[in-house]
């Protein structure tokens, strides 16, 4: 262990999360105190970077900072609340309960996230822990939500191939446990367990987090699961990606990639989005397993020193590939299995009615940017809430912050088909291809990291560029365009073909080029433009689009032949 | 000394007459004269008191005193009162907003003016033996609420109301009330003090006077009676001295600074900053309010409150000029020096008229002859009386009663001058040189089908803009200060604007570098946005200035919780600050929080003292009395 970077009493220099990490108790710190402050609705720093490890972090309505400062307020400081199920699968009842929590401690909506999680926004942080009490009562979670461990575990929903999804989705809830951190501070904190007075020993520690240690890893990790030909789940962003590989209808196994990500900083090219790489192929069975050495690895070499050069995909492209395979290979004691065969067509979402190969019926809706709420003409979180009182299979969030109402018996059909029309939810038929392809992050007012606008702004952007597709005939063209308020990439823009990060109220940088499955990187194209800019370049390549493209040819291949930016199939080119 | 037409006021044949009597006199017939004199001095005073020289008053006072000669009684009886040479009076106040303390050092100046000794005393501070020992007694009393006395009173006058209350044979006393018609128990402490001084023995040397918000004219006119009354019993002090102070309209002091600012001349200060407190989503607003007092002289401690004469509604004034037919340009007469104004301008600024009182009623009944109303003000229907006066204001009684047709004057001349509005100061004048901040909540609420908004909180909310300028001056408010020892704790208890004076405590605790501990109790309905000065507080207890902080948000959970209740979860904290010397402050609603705070008081004294229930009455009744429980309520 010479050569790791595990944090050490005597080791180098380590950013200043890990010191909290390391002297909170496992990830107790001050919580139960500062949660009873009363004179103020925030929680010191120290303790808003452990709240992440239980799901939460502290917020504040930007909209209002000034104002409030004004009139001698403390910034509107409330809490996101992210509630997590692996492959974001969960029963009407649990719909539901969140609808609740929504209405009762929330700011009304529920968000769908780009990792099949939900967020509320807008809780007071008086009533966290009645919210986190109620979300654990009905069987979810909101532990490891946030923090510097491995997230929610992304399944692709796939509503046709119903036994698949079930034994794929079976294998991500597995992951899912094995990788939850296993302190005690969570059920104290938020369940009324018992509090451990003592301080344990090391070797307590070792045995309480036997996989994590006391410091948990030096940044976040996440794991997705893709069927092909569906790459919904955005395989190659992740730390490490799994991809389905299916034969005669029976899951064999998985192939392996690692080392993706999408967060960079602005001005920063030590950092950078990157697309994992394919690294062999492994047996359902051995995949916990494959995954906790990962995990492990990520571990001791992972970077403690420089937060934003601390995920897995610098550790390994700092390391090399075959470094990897090898420190891979010595904790597993086997060796991966040569990648098999596998094909991606998209990495969006097919909406409307499908039929499963188990004869029940499902239907994806449109939800644009996840955000479940009701407004005066489209009464969508009613609809949701009127359904799932009478509906008997599963709702399933998508990896495109879509809803699929899963497991409809044709008998249920009827009825459901039924308040589909009354509410007039959506499955984004009446909309463009594009719209229905696109995603943005929630940045203002809520996010703290947001430089620009983007779940706000998105909409109306779209209603911009959508008449310039209607005029030359593609508004039919599967497009894949997505808006991020920062270049953290929540919502996966450095894989769109068409991206917007943004800068600065009112200004972004425009990227093109990402491929349609999902399997290559965007590259910048204009750099800091406002509206008018977007339109005016947009106008003029989509022009061009509808004039030379070859037949088939997806916007992002058609962007890279004809020159308006370079290919990018590896981060360390991204700013090249 | 021989008298001469040269060195006396009196003509040849006068002095003719006095000089051929007065060398023959012995000592009793001399003294005898004297006081007989004086006696048809004090009833003829009254009437003479409009005249303006002293010439002329002196031929008046002497032929209207001739004719009452007669009815006066056994002469040598008086003789026995106006005997001792003692100069000594004795002028005891109970004051809640300043206003009483301001009018008895005024009065104490004018009889110091005089010649006499005066002792200028609380009623918070005089010791019950002292009572007997008075012989001269002038009470101006305030009264509040549902007819109660000011909190430093109350001691006093449940003493003065107990058996164990002295007689006072030979007292001669007077009381000056003050209050608002508006409420239905008008002075009626002073009243219970006028009629149990009497019941005690004492003797009336000037009829009490009753005097509404605008006490001024009334508070003057009952000073000069005083005067006479006293100057008469002694038989002393030239009448040109009296006359001629009594015909001069004297300035308040209440403020009790040098500035040539008060009361009867306010400062017109610059606003500064106006802004609302309350955040986005408020059901409340709250206007923070800085104001200039640059070149103003005017001075004040941390505790006083800020006077300010507010303006009524423009949309209201037009309603009633509408209502009644009046251009709003005609002039009427605002005083009795018979300055005229503009109707518009006068009702603007100048008369009440968004507050009914049972005495304007009469006078209208009395105007119109409207026998509906001539009824609502006769005894027995008090209750009926009541209720209509809550709530309406003058257009309700012009719509109600028709008054339509009435000339502006006449309508005019029975309304009551406008008050100023306090306000309880917000800023340390230490922190903030030469400006002045209130914390004003603003009224608004419907009532009988129409908009009714606080007059003076409207105008700060709506009207009163940065770089206007507001008429105001400071209104002294003595029994609410910090302690003299910096070391002492101070426990604040301040829901809602309550609040205000304990950011200028604390403000001027943390200018002067006082180390005592600190405690603040506050309340209001939602933590988001109404919790008023919030970064302020957080910065004092961050800074040590503010040692602890409780807070109570009543509509955030589903039981309301009030600063009462996180005094009961700290009770025996509470208790021990008490017993280590803290001094506990209370500002702010007196119906729904002081008495319910009261109470929490002493269950914590019960509790955590061991003390049954009447000990720990009298346990914070000691505080009380040691001004170690003070309270500004309102």
């Amino acid at each position: 262990m010479s050569d790791n970077n595990l944090l050490s009493p005597n080791s180098a220099p380590h950013s200043d999360v890990e010191d909290i990490k390391r002297s909170s108790n496992y990830l107790r710190g001050n919580l139960r105190e500062t949660l009873e402050d009363r004179i103020t609705a925030s929680i010191p720093e120290d303790d808003n970077r452990l709240m992440k490890f239980h799901g939460s972090y502290m917020q504040d309505d930007r909209d209002l900072r000034n104002e409030r400062n004004k009139q001698k307020l403390e910034p509107a400081y409330q809490f996101m609340l992210r509630v997590r199920a692996a492959g974001g699968v969960v029963t009407p009842d649990q719909w539901l309960m969140m609808d609740s929590l929504s209405e009762r401690y929330g700011n009304g909506t529920i968000r769908l996230t780009t990792r099949q999680s939900f967020q509320l926004h807008g809780l007071l942080k008086w009533n966290l822990k009645q919210t986190i009490k109620e979300v654990n009562d009905s069987l979810l979670t909101t532990i490891a939500a946030c923090g510097d461990v491995n997230r929610n575990v992304m399944c692709n929903p796939n509503p046709y191939q119903s036994e698949i999804h079930e034994q794929v989705y079976a294998w991500a809830s597995e992951l899912s446990k094995h990788l939850e951190p296993r302190t005690l501070a969570y059920h104290e904190i938020w369940l009324d367990g018992e509090k451990v007075e003592s301080s344990p020993s090391k070797e307590e520690q070792q045995e309480q987090e036997p996989i994590y240690g006391a410091v948990y890893l030096p940044r976040k990790f996440k794991i997705g699961v893709a069927v092909p030909p569906s790459n919904d789940v955005d395989v190659y962003s992740q730390d490490l990606g799994l991809i389905a590989i299916v034969e005669d209808s029976k899951l064999q196994g998985f192939n392996v990639t690692v080392g993706g990500g999408m967060g960079m900083t602005h001005g920063d090219t030590h950092t950078y989005p990157q697309v994992g790489q394919l690294i062999g192929f492994c047996r359902p069975e051995q995949v916990v397993e494959l995954a906790e050495k990962t995990v492990t690895i990520q571990r001791d070499y992972g970077d403690r020193a420089v937060r934003k050069h601390a995920r897995f995909k610098y550790t390994i492209d700092d390391r090399g590939i075959d470094w990897f395979i090898e420190e891979l290979t010595k904790r597993l004691g086997w060796s991966l299995e040569d990648a098999r065969p596998y094909h991606f067509e998209h990495n969006g979402d097919r909406y409307g009615w499908v039929k499963g190969s188990d004869g029940r019926w499902h239907y994806t809706l449109f939800i644009q940017n996840g955000r479940i709420k009701d407004e005066d003409d489209y009464l969508l979180k009613t609809g949701l809430r009127e359904i799932a009182k009478v509906h008997s299979g599963d709702f399933r969030l998508t990896a495109n912050q879509n809803l699929i109402i899963g497991g409809v018996t044709s008998y249920k059909k009827k009825k459901i088909d039924e308040l589909v029309q009354k509410y007039g939810l959506s499955d984004g038929a009446n909309y463009t291809a594009l719209r229905r392809n696109s995603m943005a992050c929630v940045a203002f007012p809520t996010c703290g990291l947001a430089m620009a606008e983007s779940e706000r702004y998105l909409p109306s952007l779209l209603d911009k560029i959508e008449p310039l597709l209607q005029e030359v005939g593609l508004a039919e063209e599967d497009i894949v365009i997505r808006m991020t308020g920062c270049p953290n990439g929540c919502a996966r823009p450095a894989l769109a073909e068409i991206a917007f990060i943004g800068k600065a109220p009112g200004k972004y940088n425009m990227y093109l080029g990402g491929g349609f499955t999902g399997d290559r990187l965007s590259k910048l194209f204009k750099e800091n433009i406002g509206e008018a800019e977007i339109l005016d370049s947009l106008s003029a390549i989509i022009k061009h689009f509808a004039a030379d493209r070859r037949a088939g040819e997806h916007f992002g291949d058609f962007v890279i032949r004809s020159g308006y930016v370079k290919e990018v199939r590896s981060g360390l080119d991204f700013h090249a | 000394m021989v008298l001469q037409v040269t060195n006396s006021p009196f003509n040849e044949e006068q002095v003719e007459l006095l000089n051929r009597l007065l060398p023959g006199l012995n000592d009793a017939q001399r003294v005898w004269l004297s006081g007989y004199l004086t006696a048809m001095l004090g009833t003829a005073a009254v009437e003479a008191a409009p005249i303006a020289t002293a010439a002329a008053s002196q031929t008046v006072t002497v032929s209207t005193a001739a004719s009452a000669i007669p009815t006066t009684s056994e002469p040598s009886s008086e003789v026995q009162v106006v005997a001792p040479v003692s100069k000594e009076v004795t002028v005891l106040y109970g004051s809640q907003t300043g206003n009483a303390k301001g009018l008895a050092q005024q009065l104490s100046r004018r009889l110091e003016g005089e010649g006499f000794q005066v002792a200028t005393v609380s009623m918070g501070d005089l010791k019950p033996n002292q009572l007997k020992k008075i012989e001269r007694l002038l009470l101006l009393v305030s009264t509040h609420g549902e007819g109660e006395p000011p909190d430093a009173a109350i001691s006093f006058y449940e003493f003065l109301h107990s058996k164990r209350a002295p007689r006072l044979d030979g007292l001669e006393f007077s009381v000056l009330a003050l209050g608002d018609t508006s409420y239905e128990f008008f002075c009626q402490t002073g009243k219970d003090f006028d009629q149990r001084l009497e019941e005690l023995g004492g003797k009336r040397i000037a009829e009490r006077a009753d005097c509404d918000v605008d006490f001024d004219e009334a508070a003057t006119e009952w000073m000069n009676q005083v005067l006479a009354a006293l100057n008469a019993g002694l038989g002393a002090g030239s009448d040109t001295t009296v006359h001629a102070n009594m015909s001069q309209v004297t300035g308040d002091q209440a403020s009790g600074n040098s500035s040539a600012y008060s009361r009867t001349n306010p400062f017109k200060a610059e606003i500064l900053e106006n802004l609302n407190l309350n955040g986005r989503g408020s059901e409340r607003e709250t206007r923070h309010i800085e104001l200039s007092l640059e070149g103003s002289g005017l001075q004040y401690q941390p505790g006083d409150c800020l006077a300010i004469y507010p303006e009524n509604h423009p949309q209201l004034v037009q309603d009633i000029l509408e209502a009644m037919g009046w251009s709003g340009e005609e002039f009427v007469t605002i005083n009795k020096n018979g300055e005229q104004k503009p109707l518009r301008d006068a009702l603007l600024t100048h008369y009440e008229i968004t507050v009914l009182t049972k005495p304007l009623l009469i006078q209208v009944a009395a105007l119109t002859g409207n026998a509906q109303l001539q009824e609502l003000v006769q005894p027995g229907h008090e209750a009926e009386l009541k209720s209509y006066l809550n709530g309406r204001d003058l257009l309700d009684l012009i719509q109600d009663f028709s008054l339509l047709g009435y000339a502006a004057q006449e309508i005019t001349s029975i309304l009551r001058k406008i008050p100023p509005r306090q306000y309880s100061i917000s800023s340390s004048p230490t922190a903030y040189p030469d400006e002045v901040h209130i914390t004003v909540r603003t009224v608004s609420y419907e009532s009988y089908g129409r908009a009714r908004y606080g007059v003076c909180s409207t105008q700060l909310a709506q009207r009163a803009e940065v770089g206007d300028y507001l008429p105001v001056y400071i209104q002294q408010n003595d029994h609410f200060r910090l302690p003299d020892n910096p070391d002492t704790p101070i426990i604040m208890i301040g829901p809602g604007t309550g609040v205000a004076p304990f950011r200028a405590f604390l403000g001027e605790r943390e200018e002067t570098g006082a180390t005592g501990k600190s405690w603040l109790f506050y309340g209001d309905q939602h933590f988001t946005t109404d919790f008023l000065y919030q970064i302020e507080w957080q910065r004092w207890l961050k800074d040590g200035v503010l040692t602890r902080m409780e807070v109570a948000f009543s509509r955030d959970t589903a039981e309301k919780v009030y600063v009462q209740h996180r005094m009961l979860e700290h009770s025996r904290e509470v208790y021990e600050w008490l017993e280590e010397g803290a001094v506990i402050y209370v500002c702010g609603d007196e119906k729904r929080m002081a008495h319910g705070v009261h109470a929490t008081l002493l269950q914590i004294i019960e509790r955590e003292g061991g003390l049954n229930a009447e000990q720990a009455v009298e346990y914070l009744a000691r505080l009380q009395q040691g001004k170690r429980y003070l309270r500004d309520i309102y």
